[in-house]
């Protein structure tokens, strides 16, 4: 056979096919880009190491969110509850706080709580073979309702205890300069990246939204994948919930509201494909960043709240439409 | 000498990288069907591409009608009289027969209604024409492969197509259809329409076709009239090179029995017992329906059984997944490549290994390096020609991606490797690798069911061969014993024996 020929003919277009792949998806990358060099030439305040971190602290929620939509959208599901969670779960974290349940402990808790509010729906999905759009939609509503109860739709304030203070770290707190938000969603994103490129999960993860039916004649177990994908969101989305809830040391029942289509806006920006199967997740963190500078941009250039949403709709459209055509 | 009604001369394409056409030549004359042939990749896709507008052409010139035209879309080609009838089927189950004929021309009135009365007399005419016994009120969905095929000759001729070009139409029917497919070919022939057959299936050109064009990577290498040709002159042709023998079977010492299968029972299957040695290549027959793949998917755990047991080696294995039957050495590679065979969006690198990342990692980390380097192993040994390890699935040929779903069974190591239909799709090149890789599993012990419609291979590859009708094992030969006669008269269910286990 002639084997060797063909390796060797071949070797060259390979790597010509990496570097036009490692371009596309530079993209999303130089249209942040430009969106932060335009507006530092329009404002002068947009370009400070404040403003910056300020951004990174801002987008920080909505990114940890997207990263766990992320692995959702690849398995061409969608998670819709991941509002309800952050708010139900930052709730249960301030009345713990607020009962001077040690933060090492409330914290953890809080997290586990998500992830197993977030595995409901994922059994809902898999076990009862229900579209995973109706099963995170019933999550959504039945989350926010418990919400409502358990906090009598009055916020919850984490007191005034050595407890909350500590517990008010998560979201104001700085480590060699940098929030203790922006940190975390570092953490996450490496976390996932590794998840993503570096286990049999992940790359479960790409097939099962490839392909369900031949991942499943492939031997693996999808419904242990989609369990665990819906419950790793719902954690996220606990995690979500703990900075906001430590930010403003108190617990709104109404908090999260909407940040669902803010997060699945970041991951296809980002360049996820709805599909499923297709996508990255620095793309995703590129998009939430791409929202949050313009969201920054918009109010640095006193632009009204009414028209930022009009601005911000049109830029996902054209990134979208962007990745559309690249492909 | 007839006039072509439709001449492409000199086509020239490129993508990037890549010459897919090369001085590529097709004449298609009234009243007459002109086979197109050529291995996977030997550009006669890319050629009904350029030809109906969604590729348009580098150099070359097309001429209809003695016409010079450059169709802009298969609408445009479509309703200057060209129509192609695609390998998949682009019809709307959901709809009706009707509703799919007129798809996106639907017979309005003034007012923009449907004129659903006219809309489905219309249609009837058209079905009446083709002999298809059903309403155009029916919905799509409620008919057989081979009948819906019929709808898309029915749209076809509503739009008063001159030529029909179909892409592998018979590779879903079964024979009865596939006759009444050539009865309706025949009748379109008679009525002075050009026909372009695509088609793998020699026996099928020598049957319906007049002409034959062959391509060879995207070069017009001859057109020869079929009476005047034969399947040997023609497969060199098509690869180039003399196919000395298409089976290539060894015999080899079987060993111990290996697979054993016990009064199995499932949905569609019944009481099946049979046995397999190491070493050892089953084959099964059978008409579409028969069972086979259920057969297969139930050893495989992929469906449930009822009763009966499955033994590997002895031990009772009875896998109620695909994980359990991996795990005790039972492979199955789908008839389905594209729909439960491969994800077409993921690399050839990671379709390979995704049944055996577990040995491929170190705790949950994936090994990388030990990946590639099985990967790359295989892509040798299987002479799969792909760009790079990383290239995506998708993007290869029929039978490559073949080749790679065939390495992603064999990579997992089993005992048993259970392939469905694994030429399906395959160019005769490929085939013939395909068929020395089973032959080189089998020398090397490992027992092989070979799921197969087409009966010549079923005879040339396999040691014995079992015949399923309507989910029971109507017949077993050893394969010296068996001829097509033998086999097919027990895929129709006559001559049933009655076996014990």
């Amino acid at each position: 056979m002639n084997n060797k020929v063909i390796t060797n003919q071949e070797g060259p277009k390979a790597r010509g096919l990496i570097n036009k792949e490692w371009f596309i998806e530079q993209k999303s990358l130089i249209a942040l880009i430009m969106l932060i060099v335009i507006v530092s030439f329009l404002n002068e305040y947009f370009f400070t190491v404040d403003n910056l971190l300020n951004i990174l602290r801002q987008t920080s929620v909505i990114a940890i969110l997207a990263a766990g939509m992320t692995l959702v959208i690849l398995t061409a599901g969608i998670d819709l509850s991941v509002g309800s969670i952050l708010a139900l779960c930052g709730a249960f974290a301030a009345s713990m706080i607020s009962m001077e349940i040690p933060v090492l402990i409330a914290v953890p808790v809080a997290l586990l709580g998500g992830a197993a509010l977030g595995s409901m729906a994922g059994v809902i999905i898999a076990k009862g073979k229900v579209q995973a759009f109706i099963a995170t939609l019933v999550t959504m509503t039945l989350l926010r309702g418990v919400t409502m109860v358990y906090t009598d739709g009055r916020p919850i304030s984490t007191g005034f205890t050595d407890v909350a203070d500590a517990f008010a770290w998560f979201g104001t707190g700085y480590v060699f300069g940098i929030p203790v938000p922006v940190w975390l969603m570092i953490c996450v994103f490496s976390g996932i990246w590794y998840l993503l490129n570096h286990t049999r999960f992940g790359r479960y993860i790409y097939a099962l939204g490839g392909n369900e039916s031949a991942t499943l004649l492939s031997g693996i177990n999808v419904d242990r994948i989609k369990i665990g994908v819906y419950s790793i969101c719902g954690l996220l989305s606990a995690l979500a919930g703990i900075i906001i809830t430590s930010r403003l040391s108190s617990a709104q029942p109404t908090a999260g509201m909407g940040y669902e289509l803010d997060a699945i806006a970041a991951v296809v920006v980002g360049g996820t494909s709805l599909m499923g199967g297709k996508g990255r997740i620095t793309g995703t963190l590129i998009g939430a960043l791409i929202i949050g500078v313009l969201n920054n941009a918009l109010n640095l250039l006193d632009v009204s709240s009414y028209y930022q949403m009009i601005v911000k709709a049109v830029v996902i459209l054209l990134a979208v439409l962007v990745d559309t055509k690249h492909k | 000498m007839k006039q072509p009604i439709l001449e492409l001369k000199g086509i020239h394409k490129s993508f990037p990288g890549v010459k897919a056409l090369d001085n590529a030549c097709l004449n298609v004359y009234p009243g007459k069907v002109m086979a197109l042939m050529g291995e996977n990749g030997a550009g006669k896709s890319t050629l009904m591409k350029v030809l109906t507008g969604i590729y348009s052409l580098d150099e070359g010139e097309i001429f209809y009608e003695n016409k010079q035209v450059n169709f802009t879309g298969p609408r445009h080609s479509q309703e200057a009289g060209i129509s192609i009838i695609h390998q998949e089927l682009n019809l709307i189950p959901e709809l009706t027969i009707a509703e799919n004929i007129y798809l996106g021309r639907e017979i309005t009135n003034a007012f923009g209604a449907i004129r659903w009365s006219v809309m489905f007399d219309e249609a009837q005419i058209l079905l009446d024409r083709l002999n298809v016994k059903h309403k155009p009120s029916q919905l799509l969905g409620e008919l057989s492969l081979g009948e819906q095929q019929m709808v898309e000759i029915a749209k076809a001729l509503s739009f008063k197509s001159q030529i029909i070009i179909m892409d592998e139409p018979t590779d879903a029917l079964t024979e009865t259809e596939t006759a009444s497919l050539f009865t309706v070919i025949n009748e379109l022939r008679e009525e002075g329409y050009g026909i372009v057959y695509i088609s793998h299936r020699l026996k099928e050109i020598f049957e319906i076709c007049d002409d034959i064009t062959v391509l060879r990577d995207g070069k017009f290498i001859a057109e020869r009239q079929v009476a005047e040709t034969d399947e040997d002159s023609l497969i060199e042709l098509m690869v180039g090179r003399r196919l000395d023998e298409q089976y290539p079977r060894v015999e080899s010492k079987h060993g111990t029995k290996c697979l054993e299968v016990k009064n199995l029972s499932a949905a569609d299957i019944d009481d099946v017992s049979f046995t397999l040695d190491h070493g050892e290549i089953l084959g099964i027959s059978g008409l579409m329906g028969a069972g086979r793949t259920e057969l297969m998917k139930v050893i495989y755990g992929a469906m449930p059984r009822h009763s009966g047991q499955i033994l590997v080696e002895g031990e009772a294995v009875n896998p109620r997944s695909s994980q359990e039957a991996l795990a005790h050495g039972i492979a199955y590679i789908s008839e389905d490549r594209k729909g439960e065979g491969l994800i077409l969006g993921l690399s050839v690198k990671e379709n390979m290994s995704l049944c055996s990342l577990k040995q491929l990692s170190t705790g949950v980390q994936l090994d990388h390096g030990a990946e590639v380097v099985a990967v790359e192993d295989f892509i040798r040994l299987f002479n799969i020609k792909t760009p790079s390890r990383n290239q995506i699935i998708g993007n290869l040929s029929g039978g490559n991606q073949q080749k790679v779903a065939i390495a992603k069974g064999l990579m997992t190591r089993p005992k048993v490797l259970i392939l469905d239909e694994p030429t399906r799709g395959v160019d005769v090149g490929a085939k013939k690798e395909i068929y020395q890789l089973i032959n080189q599993f089998k020398k090397e012990g490992m027992s092989i069911i070979l799921v197969s419609s087409e009966m010549p291979e079923v005879l040339g590859m396999s040691d014995r061969i079992l015949v399923m009708h309507q989910g029971r094992i109507s017949g077993e030969f050893m394969t010296d014993d068996a001829d097509q006669e033998k086999l097919m008269a027990c895929a129709f269910g006559h001559n049933i024996m009655e076996k014990t286990a």
